[in-house]
């Protein structure tokens, strides 16, 4: 066995250091996560025996070896070094069950042997600026070393950018586009034929000679930090061949095997580590899972079939066999029909893809073909199937009890530290202004743990304001948050990009659209604008995907008061817009349709869905609308523009302050509006909100509809001031017509004047609008008048008294004093002059005039123009 | 009974004879013929792959010192290049047959080497015929033994009929039996097609299962059977998308390898298989050619990619998709109607108006979901993009 030691590749690859007897260190240059290096490595190990064995990675990690070998871990782990008082600055050592290095570990640790890691110490690597990232030859085979998840470039991570590995470099040139799949071909499936367990070793020779080949061509590969890393891993060998003697065991990345055999000196290798920068550290193991081996997610070790490895790995015999019948397995619990003869098929398939490719035997790629063209008759959603569950697949790490704790819950603690805020068993309450920096930053942690899972705090309704500046906390600290905190430390090392990778994660797994918008909101509330593009753009995908108008209109206001949140934080709410603006589209398009022959029960939803929506589009296009008519954008101007002509009426509002314009275009009380927006009418709408009322108009006009929805629709439009003049009357005319049943009449009513004193007021003002109530009202006939009570009950008993006593003293004056008619009235006034129906033609000028005084107090403190009313005019 | 019997059969005698298999089976004779006195009579319309490529093949097949499964003419290795193009070391380039994903082939091919048969799916205009065509070529050097699948295609199409003279004459035998093209590709070892396999009766495209399974074909009027010879195979096309179709018996589906054809992968392959095809079609309806319509064939084109893939070109927005295949062969349609519309009712130019009407009436299928569809695709992408303004109101006018 000792002569096979000797006859270990790295002598022969480049001046080897170790030829000294007949046993030198049996240096094992690696594929990471590569299972047939695994498999080789421990072959390898079996054939040597080493007394000790070295391995790539942090030494500060030494004292963390004995819990690899607790029966409470369970791979994929990671080893997470972090700098002690800034967790964000953290990188990941990955090891599945399928890594070489794992696997060396583990065996070690089955023989009780020392194990040590050999690495530059997390200390010096987290302490050292970032190597640019660029064009690198030569991936530097770093044991999966991640960037801090989610928190951007942490400073001293090592770089998780994408480095071409070395074996992929040889893959290439032999013609490979996935360099595990020529490690299976020239190393598994050619070693695997053979019994000759002699040659254990021979792979690595082989390897370290392409290894010696590359790096002398291509120097350090452009990692500046690799003479270091190796100069230190030199070192450490010495140290661990003075302490067990020459059969140790390295296992490391094989790119750094001829450095291993170089000739150097110790002061050498000790100048190029002196002088290096260092930072307090902190080492722990963290669950990992496959999902985050595979490269779809973010800060991967960059390998895409992880589950794939994992059964090469465990495979005792016939991997393909074994995968396809597994595969078939799958397919049947979804209710595919898949039989044996189909997995024969596909094995055949597969072995004569793997021969038409010139491939010893069918890889992953073929297995999929095979899978695809036989079992999934030729279809991707079983492909796709296979592919989630199988090829990433869903397995989940341990980490025993006795791990340290993870830098998550130390940021926690620190934070709440920095904002006096206590982990307390006992319930309490507390208040929290938003305006004030430390209240502000209490919310936000509260928030941000909300979304990891971790309720500390619940929010409760305020009891003495309801100012949106405000919060009201329930806190409570219980013992298991511990653990909850634990298990959120998968997310990441600060709360901030935890919360931030939840958050996208979550908007990912949602099933409704409104649990989407839910997390959009609380991305604001938490202050993540990280997170907030990727639920931006789940919640535009489930948007346009979802056909039920409900649940639009319950997902849009959340939204809409999102953008306006984000305007007011001064946040970028452009993405949100746009998203928001989509949703409203498909509102617009899709509502109509939807209030069609609805029962009571689903038009009252609606309308709450309606009274939503008109709300959320106020909102929406409060500030600047920028979207068909081109690209004129500028204050007063849209604003005029946008609302409508007749708004000039009053001058003094709109010059320089286009949100005042806007609200009164869109806001109550200002019906003068209504012609300019009947341009609205042109088949292509301009703003939201035109198209918004183009919608309404609709919906009071389709006959279909229920009472309640046109009533409330012609309500809508009249307070935006878009029916016209008569426009209400006529539609209610028509509503309470002798031939409209009157139950739908009624429901009209409570549609158009139901739900409160603002909602009532329209006919205390609106003479001729109480006169057709009152006329129908008087036309209905006895049945139907028991028929119809309750509903109106339901609409007056929400007014106030003084609006009941007010409507009721007109009624009192009677028929005479109202409208002359009930019907379709136009001519109540006959001169057209009147802006406001209802009300006495003309300005009474004597009686306006009391209230410019006190305007004038509020407004300017400069005396009054001579005659302001008079320019109105 | 037997009388009676006697009576039909003659009567369907001489339409049969004179149809389908005789039909099949005298239409490769004649191309032949006509191929075999070309110089004297003028060029075929479109002469076969085989003969089409028949240098490429040659070149191939001197090349190709891979092992060849038993009476295939080339190597596996050889077929997949043959249809994906390249060069050979002598220097002879071969034309890619196939413009598409390598791994399509290679599966396919394989498939024939492994001795299944062969499913080509996909919608219309994905090139099923003519990859199976240029598979059997390749593979037998034939690719004439085809039965074209509709729905009156009878069971003697596939598997035999008879020469009704010649067995009133001379009585059953193996000479008046009329071979069908799958019988004969059975006899000799070569790849049979069949066109549009899903269009034929569930009950005729059951005879295929033990053609299939047992490789053998009986004939029990004999008492003899077909037995087929190594390399023999079946590649069959089928349009995975239309309505109306016969779907395969699973126990059918069992014995095929599928594989889906993809949608050109690019709009501009797309617009360009569009404005050829249109090219075509128009000149064969004597419309003007008209160069300017090419913004509004790749604005046809864009409409129906995004539809049908349920997200903008630009990746970033979702759209619901309609229930109507909006496959390339339908873009093609509505362009080449708009272009009628503008040569007969415009001024000879294909304006957005022109077009709106027949995408509308593409898209929409299911007048109530499609029409939301339709107009949500309509306000939340059309309208905001630029240079759309005018498409929009067309769309818009015909919508509404």
């Amino acid at each position: 066995m000792s002569g096979t030691g000797g006859r270990n590749g790295p002598g022969g690859a480049g001046g080897s250091g170790a030829a000294h007897g007949d046993a030198g260190p049996v240096l094992l240059g690696v594929r990471h996560h590569g299972p047939g290096s695994a498999r080789a490595v421990r072959a390898a190990l079996e054939r040597t025996d080493p007394c000790a064995v070295l391995i790539e990675g942090p030494p500060e990690a030494d004292a963390l070896v004995p819990l690899a070998g607790d029966p409470g871990m369970r791979p994929p782990v990671a080893l997470l070094a972090h700098v002690r008082d800034a967790p964000g600055r953290s990188a990941f050592w990955p090891l599945a069950e399928f890594s070489p290095e794992w696997v060396a570990l583990r065996w070690a640790l089955e023989r009780e042997l020392p194990v040590r890691f050999i690495d530059l110490p997390a200390a010096h690597s987290l302490a050292m600026p970032e190597p640019e990232p660029g064009p690198e030859p030569g991936r530097q085979p770093e044991s999966g070393a991640e960037g801090a998840p989610g928190d951007g470039p942490a400073p001293g991570a090592p770089g998780a950018a994408l480095r071409t590995d070395p074996l992929g470099a040889l893959a290439r040139a032999a013609g490979y586009d996935d360099a595990e799949a020529w490690w299976e071909d020239v190393v598994e499936h050619r070693t695997a034929g053979g019994p000759g367990a002699a040659d254990a070793l021979a792979p690595f020779a082989a390897v370290a000679e392409a290894m010696a080949a590359l790096r002398e061509t291509y120097g350090d590969g452009g990692h500046p930090h690799d003479p270091v890393r190796e100069a230190h891993m030199r070192l450490r060998l010495r140290a661990a061949r003075r302490e067990f003697g020459d059969r140790v065991a390295v296992v490391c990345g094989a790119w750094h095997v001829p450095a291993l055999t170089r000739r150097t000196t110790v002061t050498a290798d000790r100048r190029l580590l002196s002088g290096l920068p260092k930072v307090k550290t902190e080492l722990t193991w963290v669950p990992w899972t496959h999902r985050r081996l595979s490269r779809h997610s973010g800060y991967g070790a960059g390998i895409a079939s992880p589950g794939w490895y994992g059964h090469l790995f465990r495979a005792p015999d016939r991997p393909v066999e074994r995968w396809l019948t597994r595969a078939a397995g799958l397919l049947r619990e979804e209710d595919h029909a898949v039989s044996p003869a189909h997995v024969i098929e596909a094995v055949r398939l597969a072995e004569g893809l793997a021969a038409v490719r010139g491939r010893p035997l069918p890889g992953l790629a073929e297995t999929m073909d095979a899978i695809r063209a036989v079992l999934g008759d030729g279809s991707d959603v079983p492909a796709a199937l296979i592919h989630d569950r199988l090829v990433v697949g869903d397995v989940l790490g341990e980490v025993p009890d006795g791990a340290p704790a993870v830098p998550l819950h130390r940021d926690l603690t620190r934070t709440a530290r920095g904002l006096r805020l206590k982990p307390e068993a006992a319930e309490r309450e507390v208040e929290l202004d938003l305006r004030k920096e430390t209240d502000a930053g209490r919310s936000r942690l509260l928030h941000r743990l909300r979304l990891l899972g971790i309720p500390w705090g619940e929010p409760v309704r305020s009891r003495t304001t309801t100012g949106t500046f405000r919060e009201t906390w329930r806190l409570r600290w219980e013992p298991e948050l511990s653990v909850k905190v634990a298990e959120a430390g998968i997310w990441g090392t600060t709360v901030e990009a935890a919360a931030t990778a939840k958050a996208a994660a979550d908007a990912a797994a949602a099933t409704a659209l409104a649990e989407v918008t839910a997390v959009a909101e609380s991305c604001l509330l938490a202050a993540l604008p990280e997170a907030l593009p990727q639920v931006m753009r789940v919640l535009a995908d489930r948007a346009a995907l979802d056909t039920d108008v409900g649940r639009l209109a319950r997902a849009l206001p959340a939204l809409v008061r999102a953008v306006r949140y984000g305007d007011v934080r001064g946040t970028d709410a452009a993405a949100l817009r746009e998203v928001a603006g989509g949703l409203a589209e498909r509102i617009f398009v899709g509502l109509p349709p939807a209030c069609v022959g609805l029962a009571a029960d689903a038009a009252t939803e609606m309308r709450a869905h309606l009274d939503a929506t008109h709300r959320a589009v106020t909102l929406l296009s409060r500030p600047e609308t920028t979207e068909e008519p081109g690209t004129e954008k500028g204050g007063p101007e849209t604003g005029i523009g946008k609302g409508s002509p007749e708004t000039a009426e009053e001058p003094g509002a709109g010059q320089d302050d286009p949100e005042i314009t806007e609200q009164t275009g869109a806001g109550q009380g200002s019906p003068e509006t209504a012609e300019g927006a009947g341009t609205g009418q042109s088949t292509t709408a301009s703003t939201p909100a035109d198209r918004w009322a183009q919608t309404l108009r609709g919906v009071a006009e389709r006959e279909r509809v229920p009472g309640l929805l046109r009533g409330r629709a012609v309500r809508l439009l009249r307070d935006d001031g878009r029916l016209g003049d008569d426009g209400a009357e006529r539609l209610m005319g028509r509503a309470l017509s002798p031939a409209a049943p009157p139950a739908d009449a009624a429901g009209w009513i409570e549609g158009f004047a139901g739900g409160g004193d603002g909602d009532g007021m329209v006919l205390v003002h609106d003479e001729r609008l109480l006169a057709l109530v009152d006329g129908w009202l008087t036309r209905v006939s006895p049945e139907a008048f028991t028929d119809v009570l309750p509903l109106l009950r339901r609409t007056f008993a929400a007014y106030g008294t003084g609006v009941r006593r007010a409507l009721g003293a007109q009624i009192r004056r009677g028929p005479a004093a109202l409208a002359p008619q009930a019907g379709p009235g136009r001519g109540a006034d006959p001169d057209d002059a009147v802006p406001v129906p209802g009300f006495g033609s003309g300005l009474d000028r004597d009686r306006a005039a009391a209230v410019l005084p006190t305007l004038h107090l509020l407004l300017d403190p400069a005396p009054p123009a001579d005659d302001p009313l008079g320019k109105a005019c | 009974m037997s009388a009676d019997g006697w009576k039909t059969t003659e009567e369907a005698a001489e339409e049969t004879a004179a149809q389908t298999p005789g039909g099949a089976r005298r239409e490769p004779r004649a191309q032949a013929s006509k191929g075999t006195d070309g110089g004297a009579g003028g060029a075929v319309l479109r002469p076969h792959a085989e003969e089409t490529f028949a240098d490429e093949l040659a070149a191939l097949a001197a090349a190709d010192d891979r092992p060849r499964p038993e009476r295939w003419r080339l190597s596996p290795w050889a077929v997949a290049m043959y249809l994906l193009g390249g060069t050979l070391p002598d220097g002879t380039v071969v034309t890619p047959k196939y413009v598409g994903p390598r791994r399509i082939v290679e599966v396919a091919v394989t498939t024939l080497a492994t001795d299944r048969a062969l499913l080509l799916l996909g919608v219309p205009g994905t090139a099923k015929t003519w990859v199976s065509e240029h598979l059997a070529a390749a593979v037998s050097g034939d690719s004439t033994l085809l039965v074209q699948g509709t729905a009156g295609t009878p069971e003697e199409a596939i598997r035999y009929g008879w020469n009704y003279a010649r067995l009133l004459a001379d009585g059953p035998g193996r000479e008046a039996l009329v071979p069908s093209p799958v019988m004969r590709a059975m006899a000799d070892g070569a790849t049979a097609r069949i066109e549009e396999l899903t269009r034929i009766p569930a009950d005729v495209q059951d005879t295929l299962i033990t053609i299939l399974s047992e490789k053998t074909l009986p004939i029990p009027e004999l008492g003899e059977e077909v037995q087929a010879v190594r390399g023999f195979n079946l590649i069959a096309t089928a349009n995975d998308r239309d309505r109306g179709v016969n779907d395969l018996s699973s126990a059918l589906r069992r014995r095929f390898n599928t594989v889906v054809l993809p949608l050109p992968g690019t709009p501009e392959a797309e617009v360009e298989i569009v404005s050829r095809r249109v090219g075509q079609l128009g000149r064969s309806l004597d419309l003007p050619p008209v160069p300017e319509g090419l913004d509004e064939i790749r604005r046809v084109v864009t409409v129906f990619r995004e539809l049908r893939d349920g997200v903008t070109e630009d990746g970033r927005t979702k759209v619901k998709s309609p229930s109507g295949t909006l496959s390339t062969a339908e873009a093609i349609s509505v362009v080449t109607n708009g272009l009628a519309l503008a040569a007969h009712f415009g001024d000879g130019v294909l304006r957005p108006g022109d077009v709106a009407a027949g995408l509308l009436g593409a898209v929409v299928r299911d007048p109530a979901a499609d029409r939301v569809v339709w107009q949500e695709y309509l306000e939340t992408v059309v309208r905001e993009r630029d240079g759309w303004k005018d498409f929009y109101r067309a769309c818009r006018e015909v919508t509404a």
